[in-house]
């Protein structure tokens, strides 16, 4: 029999021969990444995919958080009871503290005005949860349930109940990219709590160690040292732990300490995060006004 | 009348589950040996089923990708775009290589594919490490060698004869 017993595959459908259509595939993509590289324009083609792909993230997450949810339900008495007899006491410790905060922060916002400086004012935050979703081991990132349509904007800081967690780096209609303050390509402007002697943290890539770079050798830094956050650069709000000093080695040889951090938050245990929206653009004083206002 | 080999909906099924395997979270000890499922995959059809998936079809996973792992648009569809390509232009010389070689080529071919993307990492100013890159292409090939095993072992031969 002539006849082909087995199904002969299928002929390419458009008239361009393979070699063609991968030339062309691959122009596509290197213009595309050039674009991307260079431009903001991709980013609005790149929102609109990624609502295409974003059924994906949930559906990972899904048995996660289904997971989280039967053990909640299924969490036996004692444990209940031993959880809501810890939250009591931390409720009891943050509202003692709380209730100091408030009279200190009517003091600090009299005194600043005696100083005749701008008022810090309390920022808006809201909560977004980690989604269970990790794909490029080489890069601390993650993706947050909440997108545009929560207001987000890219370069957002984000917070957890220890300190800075990272920032938004690109957001999408419903679901954010963020990036951690460990990633490699990023930095956090710090001022060291004990004396404000300010720096830069950078990232290393591993999710539990920050580099000080930028300390002299004679800098006055010390192990144990907390690291909060300094404010400049505009997008994590001043006063936020960021880390502790874990490590200082001092090389007569080199100008530059060798100093190493722990962040302060629990960067690989989160599962919720708090998004700020950064409120020291809203200047309280005519006199601030007045400067920010053009020209 | 033969029996289609694999019906569309599982070849599509297939890519489906295999950007799914590519997102679930591991443990941090193990993730840095999590395959390049999506090459993988791409590549064992490429070479059971040449023309099943057109290069089209990588071009559309590696944007999934991308979009994905927030990775500059068109990195990781070039790097898949490349390894589809060579496979499908050599499928009828690895179809008849023994097991060794094939298992060596599609290491070699998912070695090609992390190379392209550590150097668009490294054009594009991402800061990326280096060490541990070399895990990724031999669990994957591992991983290519098992999954024809599974699905493939009465098809090769009569395609060996064929």
């Amino acid at each position: 029999m002539a006849a082909p017993v087995r199904t002969t595959p299928t002929p390419a459908r458009s008239g361009f021969s393979v070699g063609v259509r991968f030339l062309l595939l691959s122009l596509v993509c290197l213009s595309l990444m050039i674009l991307d590289h260079r431009d903001q324009h991709v980013e609005r083609v790149r929102g609109t995919l990624s609502v295409v792909v974003d059924p994906l993230r949930l559906l990972v997450d899904l048995p996660f958080r289904g997971w989280a949810d039967v053990r909640e339900n299924f969490a036996s008495r004692e444990t209940l009871v031993a959880e809501n007899e810890r939250l009591k006491r931390d409720q009891l410790n943050a509202g003692l503290r709380l209730q100091r905060l408030a009279a200190l922060e009517t003091e600090n916002a009299r005194l600043r005005e005696l100083l005749d400086s701008r008022a810090r004012v309390g920022s808006r935050a809201l909560v977004a949860e980690i989604l269970a979703v990790d794909l490029d081991p080489y890069r601390q990132r993650f993706n947050l349930n909440r997108g545009l349509v929560d207001g987000v904007y890219v370069g957002q800081a984000l917070i957890d109940a220890q300190g800075v967690v990272g920032q938004t780096v690109r957001v999408g209609p419903f679901t954010t990219e963020a990036l951690l303050i460990t990633d490699a390509d990023h930095a956090v402007p710090v001022a060291v709590n004990r004396n404000g002697v300010r720096t830069i943290a950078v990232g290393t890539g591993d999710s539990g160690r920050l580099r000080l770079p930028y300390l002299t050798n004679n800098a006055d830094v010390e192990v144990g040292d907390l690291l909060v956050s300094s404010g400049l650069g505009g997008v994590f709000p001043a006063g936020y732990p960021v880390g502790r000093i874990t490590e200082v080695t001092r090389r007569p040889a080199q100008s530059f300490a060798e100093v190493i951090a722990e962040p302060a938050s629990a960067l690989d245990r989160d599962r919720e995060v708090l998004l700020l929206w950064n409120a020291t653009d809203a200047p309280s004083g005519s006199e601030a006004a007045s400067l920010t206002a053009p020209k | 009348m033969a029996r289609r080999q694999h019906p569309w909906f599982v070849a599509g099924l297939s890519l489906v589950l295999t950007l799914v395997l590519a997102l679930v979270p591991l443990p941090r000890a193990i993730s840095a040996f999590r395959p390049d499922w999506v090459a993988v995959v791409l590549l064992y059809w490429s070479v059971t089923a040449p023309r099943r998936f057109s290069l089209l079809t990588a071009f559309w996973m590696g944007i999934a990708l991308d979009l994905l792992s927030g990775s500059l648009l068109g990195q990781h569809a070039l790097a898949l775009l490349v390894i589809v390509y060579i496979a499908e232009r050599l499928h009828l010389l690895i179809r008849v290589f023994p097991l060794s070689q094939l298992g060596l080529t599609v290491l070699a071919l998912l070695g090609l594919y992390e190379f392209i993307l550590f150097w668009i990492d490294g054009v594009a100013g991402v800061t990326v490490p280096l060490t541990e890159r070399w895990a990724p292409p031999l669990t994957g090939a591992l991983v290519w060698l098992a999954l024809l095993a599974f699905f493939d072992s009465g098809r090769r031969e009569a395609h060996a004869r064929f």
